[in-house]
């Protein structure tokens, strides 16, 4: 192991994906130059060609997403990354990439929208990311991380979790996660002992006998009913071994807050602050957002407790909340971003206190 | 008496054995079998990687022997890029029409040359949209009716027809830019032996290859096959003249 992967560091969520991805074995990437994730590029371009990697700055999103498709196809372990309008032009691809099972990791460091919109900290990729942004009615995976050291552990995750299912998987985070420094303790890479290898790929040298094609496009009758079916198996799979969440101070909750990435961070101060006051109030923070935590819910926030969900958007995971918990009432407090528009813990508790109080 | 019989002509081993699902006329079939020729005639039929592209030629994989990544309207290029760099042993060619490659895909055909990818673009140019039904495309000639330009194509309002060729020749990342057609014999064999310099560009590592090949579209066209065959040359070569645009191979 090397002596940088030991030692604590002081770095930016943007670098520590890169640190990541490259120590999970990403040795390709296509990207698009974009605030707030341009660290992610300029890292790689430079660290990558120094493990023999291969970094390629494109003309677009468009180019990019469809290099991703073409290495995939071809095996490699290979990334891009973008924020919010880069990842709506890379919509297109993700569908291809979604249709074709071809796996590769898209991060998105979220931004504020709609159209040219901010470059702050927003949350309002949410549906885009969850529901199938592309054409057709697929999903990817969908990870939120809510520090540093979750930008460092989460692309390998979506490495893993793609390679396995065939999906592509999304990190996604937002400008504060991205352009903070905290801590981060690098570990090696260890692949998971149960990882295939790709016999589906195209693979270096020659095909090797039968003639290999990655494609999305099935005309035969039923053929891409089949095709669909089994994507929404690997969902439905996904959904029973893989979702990912934090409890904090739930067990005996009678309020439960629930928020993701950035939010999450201002909700888990605002919880402790709760504490402090006497208030039973716990933290529910999904981190596999999709395939979404419907069975955490269930466990923490089904059984009489009054739930408040954060965004930093107008409201959209809440609409998953409420499908998880149906006759649970789920409130909402959310602000869309912009400048100046970052809640605080305080802004939070206040939230907290009105609704517990209810 | 017995003839003893000698075989000197047959499918070439990159084709598969099957029936196109091409229109009477049509001349994919041609440019596929000048494609297949040169794969063979390199022994590359194993090693090379095709990218198909969405239209008429989207079912490349059915074709062809070969292994195949399927690739969004007009991403071949990059598509083929990112294989070409996870397998720099492995040949790439694309097979794209006109308005995939003209239109929808114009940035990146134009970035990939620019780069001086190692890959063989085949570029098929029949002034129209084949499989939506004969819709205008890029490359449709001044005056030309199709489905959208019920009065023929007004150059004033709808551009005009793009020369690929000579565009992607004026590009330092293009090593071989050409134009060629399959109208007649003489035409297919020059094709031919075009499709196999472009092929021999890229394994030489000479940098992007580019063959547009001048075809037809009878059903579109609403022609017969001669008619259609003799309106390349009537009316597309003279807009869209054949030659070497650049070849910076030697």
């Amino acid at each position: 192991m090397e002596e940088s992967l030991t030692k604590r560091l002081f770095v930016k969520g943007n670098e520590a994906i890169a640190m990541g991805a490259l120590e999970a074995g990403c040795r390709y990437y296509f990207g698009y130059p974009i605030t707030p994730q341009s660290d992610i590029p300029e890292y790689i371009s430079r660290e990558m060609p120094k493990l023999g990697g291969q970094f390629l700055q494109a003309e677009s999103e468009i180019a990019s997403i469809n290099m991703l498709l073409g290495a995939s196809a071809c095996g490699a372990r290979a990334m891009t990354s973008s924020s919010s309008p880069g990842i709506s032009l890379k919509q297109e691809g993700i569908s291809y990439m979604a249709g074709s099972e071809c796996p590769g990791v898209i991060v998105n460091v979220c931004r504020s929208g709609p159209g040219l919109g901010g470059i702050d900290a927003s949350q309002a990729d949410y549906f885009q990311s969850v529901k199938g942004g592309g054409h057709g009615g697929y999903h990817i995976i969908v990870l939120a991380p809510d520090s540093v050291q979750e930008m460092y552990d989460l692309v390998m995750l979506a490495f893993d979790l793609s390679d396995r299912y065939r999906v592509p998987a999304m990190i996604l985070a937002d400008a504060v996660i991205g352009q903070m420094k905290e801590g981060l303790t690098p570990h090696p890479y260890v692949a998971p002992a149960d990882l295939a290898t790709k016999e589906w790929a195209l693979i270096g040298g020659g095909k090797a006998g039968e003639q290999k094609v990655v494609k999305s496009l099935y005309l035969g009758d039923g053929e891409l009913e089949a095709h669909n079916n089994k994507l929404h198996a690997k969902y439905a799979v996904m959904q029973e071994k893989e979702v990912r969440f934090e409890a904090v101070e739930l067990d005996d909750a009678e309020m439960v807050v629930t928020a993701y990435g950035s939010a999450a961070r201002i909700a888990k101060t605002a919880v402790r602050l709760a504490r402090e006051q006497g208030l039973k109030v716990g933290l529910l923070r999904p981190v596999t957002l999709f395939p979404f935590p419907n069975v955490a819910y269930k466990k923490y926030a089904g059984n009489g407790q009054k739930v408040l969900c954060c965004e930093l958007n107008n409201g959209q995971m809440v609409d998953d909340v409420r499908l998880a918990i149906p006759t649970t009432e789920v409130v909402f407090y959310g602000r869309a971003a912009g400048a100046g528009s970052l809640p605080t813990p305080e802004e939070y508790l206040a939230q907290i206190r009105k609704h517990y109080e209810a | 008496m017995t003839t003893e019989m000698k075989k000197i002509f047959s499918r070439p081993d990159s084709l598969k054995d099957v029936q196109t699902h091409y229109c009477p006329g049509c001349q994919h079939g041609t440019i596929h079998r000048l494609v297949a020729e040169a794969l063979d005639y390199f022994g590359i039929k194993d090693q090379i990687i095709g990218v198909a592209s969405v239209g008429c030629s989207v079912f490349l994989y059915g074709y062809f022997d070969v292994d195949v990544i399927e690739a969004p309207h007009g991403r071949a290029p990059a598509v083929a890029t990112g294989a070409r760099r996870v397998h720099p042993e492995r040949p790439v060619f694309t097979y794209q029409g006109d308005g995939d490659l003209a239109a929808i895909g114009t940035s990146e055909i134009i970035h990939t040359a620019n780069r001086g990818e190692l890959m063989t673009v085949i570029f098929v140019n029949n002034t129209t949209y084949g499989m939506t039904g004969g819709q205008m495309a890029p490359t449709s000639m001044p005056g030309q009716k199709t489905s959208t330009t019920p009065y023929g194509r007004d150059v004033s309002t709808d551009g005009y027809p793009i020369k690929m060729a000579e565009l992607l020749s004026g590009l330092d990342g293009t090593a071989y830019s050409v134009r060629v057609a399959v109208d007649n014999p003489k035409h297919v064999i020059q094709a031919g032996k075009a499709i196999r310099k472009a092929f021999q560009t890229q394994l030489d590592g000479k940098g992007f290859a580019f063959v547009e090949v001048l075809s037809t579209c009878p059903t579109n066209w609403k022609m017969d096959p001669l008619a259609a065959n003799q309106r390349v040359a009537d009316e597309m070569i003279p807009y869209f003249p054949l030659g070497v645009y650049k070849d910076a191979t030697a």
